[in-house]
């Protein structure tokens, strides 16, 4: 479809344009339930972002040398999640031995990203939109920033709202919802400047 | 729970424990496919299949899996039938497989299966689970039609791809776009709130 768009523009477009989560509503769930305060939002950001860049590089080798050739294509999906589950393992258990800190900031949200929509999501997006292994590691970055840059944001945000007077049956999602729907569109506003589909 | 009973099962999946607007689960794939009746419809379709036949599955094999690995398990078993409805998608109905694009393949991690298999099937008798699963998917193929209905409505002027509203209806281009869907599901989560916090009063 479109093989050359440039690395620098489809960075761009992936953190603000086509935000992994305002745009394509992956990772709704943990973005929900995470944002009530700054501090994890941060940390399962910081986790999701480095996980999407690790899995979307490994699963488009395993697709490009391994599932294409055998054409074993109708097994992308329990491919693709084990890769994502093992990755999660892999790194909890790196993050252990190396950083005792890092461990108790990250530790916790690691087994949550395996049930991600957006790790999963991007994963797919490549295979549909035939990415370049560049293009494929930067898109992963770049939607693990737009998607921390979301979180943080929205963290924020509730923060504020907490405090505000609002109607009994609108509290804790449904206001939360409401919220994102206006992030939504200020993120649409940026559209003018980039687009990549 | 463990003692429920079909009819118990059924209230409280669709409405009083509803996946999506109490227990805000599976929204992930529940907002892109919004835009027009046609898709929700397939895709949640899908979702009562897979919720449905997984939560089967899990509840027939609960004592032969360790605890340990069940959730690799589970995932193992939604994945399966995921891929039944992408191929059986891919065959029947190619256009709108092309429309749903990466979303069928994300009905695996819809937190609503994965719950629904962990809290329910693991600790009851398959064909309450099944029913459970299935109660389940209607509850959220209840709520995204209600959504896709308004948005196709306002941002088409069509249900279903037939013309509905006049010709001279201006349609709202916000509606095909990301950020209604989050205010639909944000109106809908509080009217059904609302509306169960009166009852709670009164009851």
């Amino acid at each position: 479809m479109t093989p050359l768009v440039n690395p620098i523009t489809l960075f761009f477009a992936s953190i603000l344009t086509s935000n992994i989560l305002l745009a394509n509503f992956l990772g709704m769930c943990s973005f929900i339930s995470i944002s009530k305060d700054m501090k994890s939002a941060n940390g399962l950001g910081l986790a999701v972002t480095v996980v999407l860049t690790i899995t979307s590089a490994i699963n488009w080798l395993i697709l490009e040398y391994v599932l294409i050739p055998m054409d074993l294509l109708y097994l992308r999906f329990i491919i693709f999640i084990i890769v994502i589950a093992a990755i999660v393992q892999i790194l909890e258990m790196i993050i252990d031995r190396v950083s005792s800190a890092l461990y108790m900031a990250l530790g916790i949200f690691l087994p949550l990203i395996t049930v991600n929509c957006a790790i999963l999501g991007v994963s797919l997006f490549l295979e549909i939109r035939n990415y370049s292994f560049l293009q494929s590691v930067i898109y992963g970055l770049g939607s693990g920033l737009g998607w921390w840059l979301a979180i943080m944001a929205l963290a924020a945000i509730r923060k504020k709202v907490e405090k505000a007077p609002v109607p009994a049956g609108l509290k804790g999602p449904g206001i939360t919802f409401i919220i994102i729907g206006f992030m939504a569109m200020a993120f649409i506003g940026f559209s003018g400047m980039l687009s990549v589909q | 729970m463990s003692q429920s009973s079909a009819g118990a099962v059924f209230k409280e999946n669709i409405w009083t424990n509803n996946p999506i607007f109490i227990q805000v689960l599976g929204i992930c794939s529940a907002l892109a496919v919004t835009n027009l009746l046609s898709n929700t419809l397939i895709m949640t379709i899908g979702v009562v299949f897979v919720t449905g036949f997984s939560n089967l599955t899990v509840s027939l094999i609960k004592s032969l899996i360790p605890r340990k690995v069940r959730m690799m398990v589970q995932t193992l078993i939604i994945a399966f039938y995921v891929i039944i409805v992408d191929i059986v998608l891919r065959a029947y109905l190619p256009e709108i497989s092309r429309n749903l694009g990466p979303y069928v393949g994300l009905i695996i991690t819809n937190c609503i299966i994965m719950g629904r298999a962990e809290a329910f099937a693991q600790s009851n008798p398959p064909v309450i689970s099944l029913w459970d699963g299935i109660t389940s998917g209607l509850g959220y193929m209840g709520v995204l039609m209600v959504i896709a209905f308004f948005r196709e409505l306002l941002g088409f002027g069509t249900l279903f791809g037939f013309q509905v509203l006049p010709e001279t209806f201006v349609p709202w281009t916000i509606m095909v776009m990301a950020p209604s869907a989050f205010f639909f599901l944000g109106l809908i989560v509080w009217i059904g709130k609302s509306i169960m916090n009166r009852s709670g009063a009164a009851a």
